[in-house]
């Protein structure tokens, strides 16, 4: 599935400004400007990308590319995640006026912080003129040692930072065109807002004073990383893919208004869903568990060495098959009962065809003649949608139409939603 | 203090006020009441008994005093006068920002009549023959909320509105059991509006729960209801108006839909502000229905109780009423313990006397006429608020302006443009002295608020909270960090909930606290 990314070679446009070298400053790399004595107990890294969002002004639906931008940039857009960036770091220094910020040298972090009043530490990494995702990338990569990381961009950007694997908590400025994913902020002073949250016990009780303590942050989730085909989005079609989860700050606004615990949304929904769905288990029947951190809780609660990405197939307890491509389910599916257990993708409502197309239409009609659809979601991400049907995109409209009408969602043990589910293609030409 | 030089009011004897309040709230740091405790402090001094002290049996013997706080009358007046000035009520505040709690004035002449001591001196195990009259006033409010539902009877055993819903919920499972079909029908179906507590309480009765999601219009999707119900299905538990205050104007198909499959129709009507004497739970072919006393007919909403619930049922549920019933011969009223078929008790005794009578007494002072007038009002006031809030910028209700009795608003348009969230609006909003709620989780409209003004508050109440609002609203794309740091005026700054998710620290008696945190 994920071969189906874009290119990511894609570079970015060129930005005034941005030919300052690493080390502007005069202060050569990571740790050149060090902390308070004693340390500051709170450490962020920023990473800005500069020309993200720049498509959606000028009606480009995304800013992925370096053809795209220049013709942003045509058009007369001016890059605005760099301003997004210093409103995000604003409100986090307004609470916390001792954390440290590192970041990366000119348009990728240095100004947003230098114009919300910071003084940033720059990392050893000499970005390219104009940056480009390699560039977010290295700087992810080189920040091993921060307590959060936050990133300005949308879901392009997203990917590139899961890319570089953080050793650490992400939290997303909103500044692209799409902002799909569940690792974002609404609002780039609420990013700021909720890093100060997260590193609020930082530094105190339980800190090791060490500049990069990692004592007293907050606690954290998996939100999953999605992205759309720009070129398919461009020409109408929306075709969000899964890229992987990123750790994000559980932390939300929780303030003396709330009237009853928020069970629903707790972290533990994955882990009741995954209850629920080992109980509705049913022996000889084959299970095929789509992609995502839903579906992986069922593996994990099985003890079965299920994937994040792939599509993988188990039986009576067992693992039958992992990461199967279209071809190996569809022998693994002939001849058995099978129930395929699939979860929705935030935001968009896909179940079929997106991140998950080796359950392709011959696969789904042969599901669909047997034991069907178990679709998993919490109430929170059906409440997300707002209103709108859960998807299906096999590619047959044949196979598509199978699923039509409504479906019972697991959302926690025991407890379910009948939801309605619609082929993706009449619900984008109705 | 005088007014600043330049004011316009500067030279009136009496300074008008300005358009909002400079309201504080009082901060007293009051310590625990235990805390307070000095060993021999006594508010009276009770003279020595003069009889003869009884050899007590072991058994009934406590092995230790119990540990009461010690303290002055002076020391215990002061201590609840403070409390209750670190407090906003309905009494001192503009009550409309507890959305869905509904909260109304309880006329303080039903206060004097459970405090009469032919009242608040009755013992529950005083024979029948002793208590005729509280007896005939359990009696009477039955049948008067057997009328205003259309229910053949009511039960005002259970002593708030979740006990009543799991009274429902434990007589839908009487009357599937009494009829061979417990096993097989293991679900309840609900609706993502509909009060948590339906869910709640079918769950906590072992049933699996299948939530309806709202359509395009914001009214559960019948479709998906078409889909749930079948074999399995034990019941519909559903909030109508929902939590949205919009009325879903095919609930009769609905309630055809369920019985169709064999399973009972269970009305949420907690509040039913909106509908009183306008129509009934009956009449659109329910089974059960329940009220919440002090939602609907005026009684204290009590802080989590005692409050009152009453629980109400057609013919065929009746014999699995709670007990025991109040019966009446046509002479004397008695207690009929002798039901073999009933749920049993939801709580010791009758029921919440003092809110039975409070009730009693509101339904009595208004009439028929005057139920129907407080339906109407209330759906007055509420729709002349909507009219003001929608004016706010940044403020709008999803799905329309068709709302009964609350409406659940939206500040997504606000929160977007200045990253203020609901919740921060309402802690603001509290700065001025009003209550403010969001919604229950999780969010379906994004950004919530939920309003409902009810009968009791006149218009200038209700231009003085959307004023609050619009202030604060301004207050959010002027200063967002302003808003973000309420409250300024309140007993307190913030408080951590986190202990209310974790049983290791939370402590809901003095016994608790010093159990978890001073030992």
């Amino acid at each position: 599935m994920t071969t189906d990314r874009p290119d990511p070679s894609r570079t970015a446009a060129g930005h005034p400004g941005s030919s300052r070298a690493a080390g502007g400053t005069g202060d050569p790399g990571r740790a050149a400007r060090p902390g308070p004595p004693g340390g500051a107990a709170f450490t962020v890294g920023l990473i800005v990308n500069p020309v993200a969002g720049i498509g959606g002004p000028a009606g480009l639906k995304g800013s992925d590319g370096a053809g795209v931008q220049l013709e942003a940039l045509a058009r007369g857009a001016s890059p605005r995640a760099g301003e997004r960036a210093a409103l995000a770091v604003r409100a986090l220094l307004a609470r916390r006026p001792d954390t440290r910020i590192v970041t990366v040298a000119g348009p990728m972090g240095e100004d947003s912080v230098r114009a919300a009043g910071g003084v940033p530490e720059l990392l050893r990494l000499a970005p390219g003129d104009p940056s480009s995702p390699r560039d977010t990338t290295a700087a992810v990569e080189a920040m091993r040692d921060v307590d959060l990381l936050l990133f300005a961009g949308g879901d392009g950007t997203a990917r590139d930072v899961l890319d570089g694997s953080p050793s650490c908590p992400v939290l997303g400025v909103p500044a692209g065109v799409k902002v799909y994913s569940g690792c974002f902020a609404v609002s780039p002073a609420a990013a700021g807002t909720t890093a100060a949250e997260f590193g609020r016990d930082a530094g105190r009780a339980g800190s090791t004073g060490s500049p990069t303590s990692t004592g007293g942050t907050g606690s954290t989730l998996a939100a999953e990383v999605v992205d759309l085909d720009e070129d398919a989005y461009r020409s109408g079609r929306v075709s969000p893919l899964l890229y992987g989860t990123l750790r994000v700050p559980a932390a939300r606004a929780r303030l003396s208004g709330r009237k009853v615990g928020s069970s629903a949304a707790a972290p533990g929904s994955a882990e009741a869903i995954a209850r629920e769905v080992a109980a509705r288990m049913r022996p000889g029947v084959r299970y095929v568990l789509g992609p995502g951190a839903t579906t992986m809780a069922v593996g994990r609660l099985l003890g079965l060495d299920t994937t994040l990405l792939g599509v993988d197939v188990v039986q009576d307890g067992e693992l039958v098959a992992a990461d199967v491509t279209e071809r190996r389910l569809l022998g693994l599916v002939e001849g058995h009962e099978t129930c395929a257990v699939l979860s929705v993708i935030g935001g968009q409502g896909f179940v079929l065809g997106r991140g998950n197309q080796q359950i392709g239409p011959a696969v789904l009609k042969k599901i669909m003649a047997s034991g069907g659809l178990l679709v998993l979601a919490t109430q929170q991400k059906l409440a997300g949608l707002g209103g709108r049907p859960l998807l299906a995109d096999t590619g047959d409209p044949e196979a598509d139409a199978l699923v039509a009408g409504h479906v019972s969602v697991i959302t926690g043990h025991r407890e379910s939603a009948v939801y309605r589910i619609r082929p993706a293609t009449e619900e984008f030409t109705a | 203090m005088s007014g600043h030089a330049g004011e316009p009011f500067a030279e009136l004897p009496v300074a008008p006020k300005p358009r909002l309040r400079r309201f504080h709230q009082a901060r007293w740091d009051e310590p625990i009441i235990f805390e307070q405790s000095r060993p021999g402090r006594r508010g009276i001094a009770v003279p020595a008994p003069g009889v003869p002290a009884v050899e007590l049996p072991d058994t009934v013997r406590r092995a230790e005093p119990p540990r009461l706080p010690e303290m002055s009358q002076l020391h215990v007046l002061r201590h609840y006068v403070r409390l209750s000035q670190e407090n906003l009520g309905v009494d001192q505040a503009i009550a409309v920002g507890q959305g869905t709690c509904t909260m109304k004035y309880s006329p303080k002449v039903n206060d004097r009549f459970v405090t009469d001591p032919k009242v608040a001196e009755l013992h529950p195990l005083q024979p029948d023959d002793t208590v005729q009259g509280v007896l005939e006033i359990y009696w009477r409010l039955e049948r008067m909320l057997a009328e205003i539902s259309g229910m053949h009877r009511v039960s005002l055993q259970p002593a708030s509105g979740s006990a009543a819903i799991y009274a429902n919920v434990a007589m839908i499972r009487a009357y599937h059991a009494s009829r061979g079909e417990g096993e097989r029908r293991d679900q309840v179906i609900t609706t993502m509006f509909s009060h948590p507590s339906n869910a709640a309480c079918a769950k906590t009765a072992g049933y699996e729960v299948i939530t309806l999601m709202p359509d395009e219009n914001g009214c559960p999707d019948i479709e998906a209801l078409r889909a749930a119900v079948g074999p399995r299905t034990a019941a519909l538990m559903i909030t109508n108006p929902e939590d949205t205050g919009i009325f879903n104007p095919r609930i009769a198909e609905f309630v055809a839909l369920v019985h169709e499959a064999g399973g009972l129709a269970c009305y949420d009507q907690a509040n039913a502000n909106g509908l009183l004497g306008v129509t009934r739970a009956a009449d659109a072919g329910f089974d059960l229905c329940h009220f919440n006393l002090h939602k609907t007919f005026s009684t204290p909403h009590a802080c989590g109780g005692p409050a009152a619930g009453a629980s109400g049922v057609s013919e065929a549920l009746a014999p699995f009423l709670p007990g025991p019933t109040v019966e009446f011969d046509g002479s004397r009223y008695h207690l009929d313990a002798d039901r073999p078929l009933s749920v049993g008790k939801m709580r010791p005794f009758l029921g919440v006397t003092p809110n039975v009578v409070r009730a009693y007494a509101w339904i009595m002072a208004l009439g028929a006429a005057g139920l129907r007038e407080v339906a109407e009002t209330a759906v007055l006031n509420n729709n002349y608020l909507m009219h003001r809030i929608l004016q706010i910028k940044g403020a709008s209700a999803p799905w329309g302006r068709n709302r009964l009795e609350q409406v659940r608003y939206s500040w997504q348009e606000l929160s977007e443009e200045t990253g203020v969230h609901s919740e921060e609006i309402g802690v603001r909003a509290a700065d001025f002295g009003v209550h403010y709620w969001t919604s229950h989780h999780p969010y379906v409209v994004p950004e919530p608020f939920t309003l409902e003004p009810t009968e009791s508050y006149s218009k200038e109440d209700l231009d003085e909270y959307a004023a609050i609002l619009e202030h604060v609203a301004d207050e959010a794309r002027r200063d967002p960090g302003l808003v973000k740091g309420a409250p300024y005026n309140q007993t307190v700054h913030r408080i951590d909930p986190s202990s209310l998710d974790d049983p290791e620290r939370w402590s809901p008696t003095w016994r608790a606290y010093t159990r978890k945190h001073l030992s």
